[in-house]
């Protein structure tokens, strides 16, 4: 389907169609096992942990949509990392961005690092200590780009090249993007991971991991985690990921327009100091990331002055939620301090911009002026004097 | 507290206060609005808290230890044993039952060996053997009570006491018994762990795991770990397993009986040189689970005396389907040595018996007379 557009191919990513009935959405395999025919060749399903034909409609989607070889669905986006470090071993030694997300941090510093695979936080922004974080135990490269909250550009293809010159393997979490902006893999990336719950589910109604492999042997080793872990997605989230795939083409570009204005909009307000977004003149990652990505993608963070502020934006909003999460329909304004970056020390969130001021929205689907509107008022209502 | 057939038939029957909804909602929702900042619901993100999973674990959490114990919903029985495994740290020596599914061997020796865990297979039903493995590395005893698919019985409480005066803790695999037959927490176990598949889902149309604890500390682990791996089980299909727990008695009873009745049918068979049913008095564990636990469950095991008839018998019943896994109102026949435990070694299979003229079932709820003709059929 390489010729056809991408929004065509989201639309049909997988087999789009059930082959026993033609029907035009996938069933939901609520099974655990398989009747076999024959005692001597087990049939192409044995056991749903190991199979399931809705979850592998969703597998088959998401790796000829990241042009990969293989894709494997996880109970949660943070399953998926963990099964994907679990192809390391004791003694192994990982390169990982510094601003990788939270969940990510902790499972590598809390759980692995236990069992003997060390990582390297470095600034992956510049490629050049990513170089010089490699070990002769150094296995893979862990890397987000653009960066959770303040959005910072790393390099995707000069890391795959560090990668590949080194021998190891390049990971990417690709969440922010989703593969309709940014695929990894076509830039030399050999596993690009997901929480599935943000923009590939799309509608707050789900949570769900995915990994896709370019190459077949490493697409193997996931597969063999993650059968023998087990962390997989049930047949109902999966059935919904696949529902949120079709219309991740016009839910992003939406939510992306609709972005672009509000960030736009926001460099214009005396009460803001900051906004980070990819996209915009002067963020320095601008460059880069237009080479890699085909837009800045839908979250927008920006710092008010104060604490205060920020409490009382968050107070007087009428359309966001104020929660965690992001990437749904409906958009969600979150603080990243006490919410996705809690566990982080207050001195090491300050060193990446994480300051009391900082909040994030993530941009849905409600018409921009709407959201410029009631951002507006509760900017005012914000920076009037208590 | 109600007794267990109770509570279970009332399972998350009073959570909605909003509409007074009998049936607990299922929770789609990734993320929770908060009420303010600072302020939370209880739940933030689906991950870390559903309130559909979240009642399924409290429902489990009561009924397997009361009050105290803590319940912890994942995506497969293997989830929940490798939130378990994540206790130990490397040079950690873990004892398990040698006759052990497939699958937890797989992933002790495939993932869990090679971050330096040491792993020691014994007969667990010989509980001297299982003290001769106790150095001052043991850190945990795991254990199937009874084992699949040639259901030996190991005794808990003995086990439990002599891993605790080592400072190891005792894990058991409850799943061909459940809660509603043997207690291994009362017993002196530290976890119980299940596959949710099988028994507890019982409809064959659920992938699900279970691991409960009564003791805090370890409780605040696997919570961590759950949250921290994210291997959670999903709102639909923790619903699914709580509408099977309401029936959980009902079918396990009915199970029971049936599988007692096709153990006897088969033992008086004359193709049948073996049949393993903890329920017949000859079986060696009969008196310990007598004890142990108030019924025998519903699996069997048999040997035929030809390896030529097992692919006659798996092609040609009619009423038993032939598919791995068990637990389910439908009876299923299985080929251990190619499909449960296609993973352990052919020599190590054939020491313990999982030989190429094993056959195992799991009884349902189908009529004892059809389940009997059916099996007649084929054997003869």
């Amino acid at each position: 389907m390489s010729g056809k557009d991408y929004t065509t191919r989201l639309v049909h990513a997988g087999p789009d169609r059930d082959p026993h009935t033609g029907a035009s959405s996938i069933p939901i395999y609520q099974v655990s096992t398989y009747h076999q025919a024959d005692p001597e060749h087990l049939g192409r399903y044995d056991y749903a942990r190991s199979d399931n034909p809705t979850r592998e409609a969703l597998e088959q989607a998401i790796a000829e949509l990241e042009g990969g070889t293989r894709g494997c669905a996880f109970a949660s986006g943070m399953a998926a990392t963990s099964t994907v470090l679990m192809i390391f071993q004791a003694g192994d030694h990982l390169v990982v961005g510094e601003d990788i997300y939270g969940g990510t941090y902790r499972v590598l510093t809390a759980v692995f690092k236990r069992w003997g695979l060390e990582s390297t936080f470095v600034d992956s922004t510049e490629p050049d200590q990513i170089r010089a974080a490699i070990t002769p135990k150094t296995k893979a490269v862990f890397v987000e780009t653009p960066s959770n909250p303040t959005l910072k550009i790393t390099d995707l293809a000069a890391v795959a090249e560090i990668a590949r010159s080194r021998g190891l393997l390049a990971i990417t979490d690709n969440t922010f993007m989703s593969p309709l902006l940014q695929r990894p893999l076509e830039l030399g990336f050999d596993i690009v991971v997901h929480s599935a719950t943000k923009f590939i589910g799309g509608h707050s109604d789900l949570i769900a991991g995915l990994a896709v492999a370019k190459d077949a042997e490493v697409g193997r080793r996931i597969r063999h985690v993650q059968n023998a872990f087990g962390a997989i997605l049930g047949p109902q989230d999966s059935w919904l990921t696949l529902r949120g795939l079709k219309t991740l083409g016009v839910r992003l570009q939406q939510q992306q327009e609709s972005a672009e204005k509000i960030a736009c909009w926001l460099c214009g307000r005396p009460e803001v100091k900051k906004v980070y977004y990819p996209t915009l003149d002067g963020h320095p990652g601008r460059t880069i990331h237009l080479r890699q990505a085909a837009g800045g993608g839908s979250v927008v963070s920006f710092e008010l002055a104060t604490k205060e502020q920020a409490v009382q934006l968050m107070k007087n909003v009428k359309l966001p939620l104020v929660a965690v999460s992001l990437g749904g329909v409906e958009s969600i304004l979150s603080y990243p301090a006490t919410m996705s970056h809690a566990a982080m020390p207050a001195g090491e969130r300050a060193a990446r911009g994480i300051t009391d001021g900082l909040v994030r929205l993530s941009v849905g689907l409600e018409a921009a002026d709407d959201l410029i509107a009631d951002v507006e008022q509760a900017l005012e209502k914000a920076h009037r004097p208590q | 507290m109600a007794k267990l057939d109770t509570l279970l038939a009332q399972a998350g029957s009073r959570w909605d206060e909003k509409t007074g909804a009998v049936s607990m909602p299922v929770y789609y929702s990734s993320t929770f609005r908060h009420p303010g900042l600072g302020q939370s619901t209880g739940y933030d993100y689906s991950r870390t808290a559903n309130p559909t999973r979240s009642v399924l674990e409290q429902t489990l959490a009561l009924a397997e230890g009361g009050t105290p114990a803590r319940a912890f919903a994942f995506s497969s029985g293997l989830a929940a044993i490798d939130a378990i495994a994540r206790l130990f740290k490397p040079g950690d020596r873990i004892v398990a039952t040698e006759d052990l599914y497939g699958g937890t061997y797989r992933l002790f020796e495939k993932i869990f060996r090679l971050y330096g865990i040491e792993f020691v297979y014994v007969n667990t039903a010989d509980t001297a053997a299982v003290q001769q493995t106790f150095t001052a590395e043991v850190a945990a005893v795991f254990v199937e009570v009874p084992s699949n698919p040639l259901l030996n019985v190991a005794d808990i409480r003995t086990i439990a006491d002599l891993a605790a005066r080592k400072g190891a803790l005792t894990i058991v695999d409850n799943t061909f018994l459940t809660f509603c037959r043997q207690r291994p927490l009362e017993l002196g176990a530290d976890i119980v762990v299940y596959s949710a598949t099988k028994y507890l889902g019982g409809h064959d149309d659920v992938v699900a795991g279970i691991a409960i604890t009564a003791k805090p500390d370890l409780a605040e682990k696997i919570g961590f770990m759950q949250n921290a791996a994210g291997a959670i089980l999903g709102p639909q299909d923790s619903w699914l397993l709580l509408r099977g727990l309401k029936t959980l008695p009902l079918r396990l009873a009915r199970q029971e009986e049936n599988a007692r009745a096709l153990a006897r049918w088969l033992a008086r068979h004359p193709r049948v040189t073996n049949v393993f049913y903890p329920g017949l008095p000859e079986h060696p564990g009969h008196e310990l689970l007598k004890r142990q636990a108030s019924g025998f469950g519903a699996m069997v095991s048999f040997e035929v005396d030809d390896p030529e008839m097992i692919k006659g018998i798996l092609a040609g019943v009619q009423v038993f389907m032939f598919a791995e896994s068990l637990g389910g109102v439908e009876s299923l026949i299985t080929f251990p040595a190619v499909q449960t435990h296609a993973d352990i070694a052919p020599d190590v299979r054939e020491r313990l018996g999982i030989n190429n003229r094993l056959l195992r079932l799991s009884v349902g709820i189908e009529d004892i007379d059809d389940l009997c003709r059916d099996l007649e059929e084929v054997l003869t």
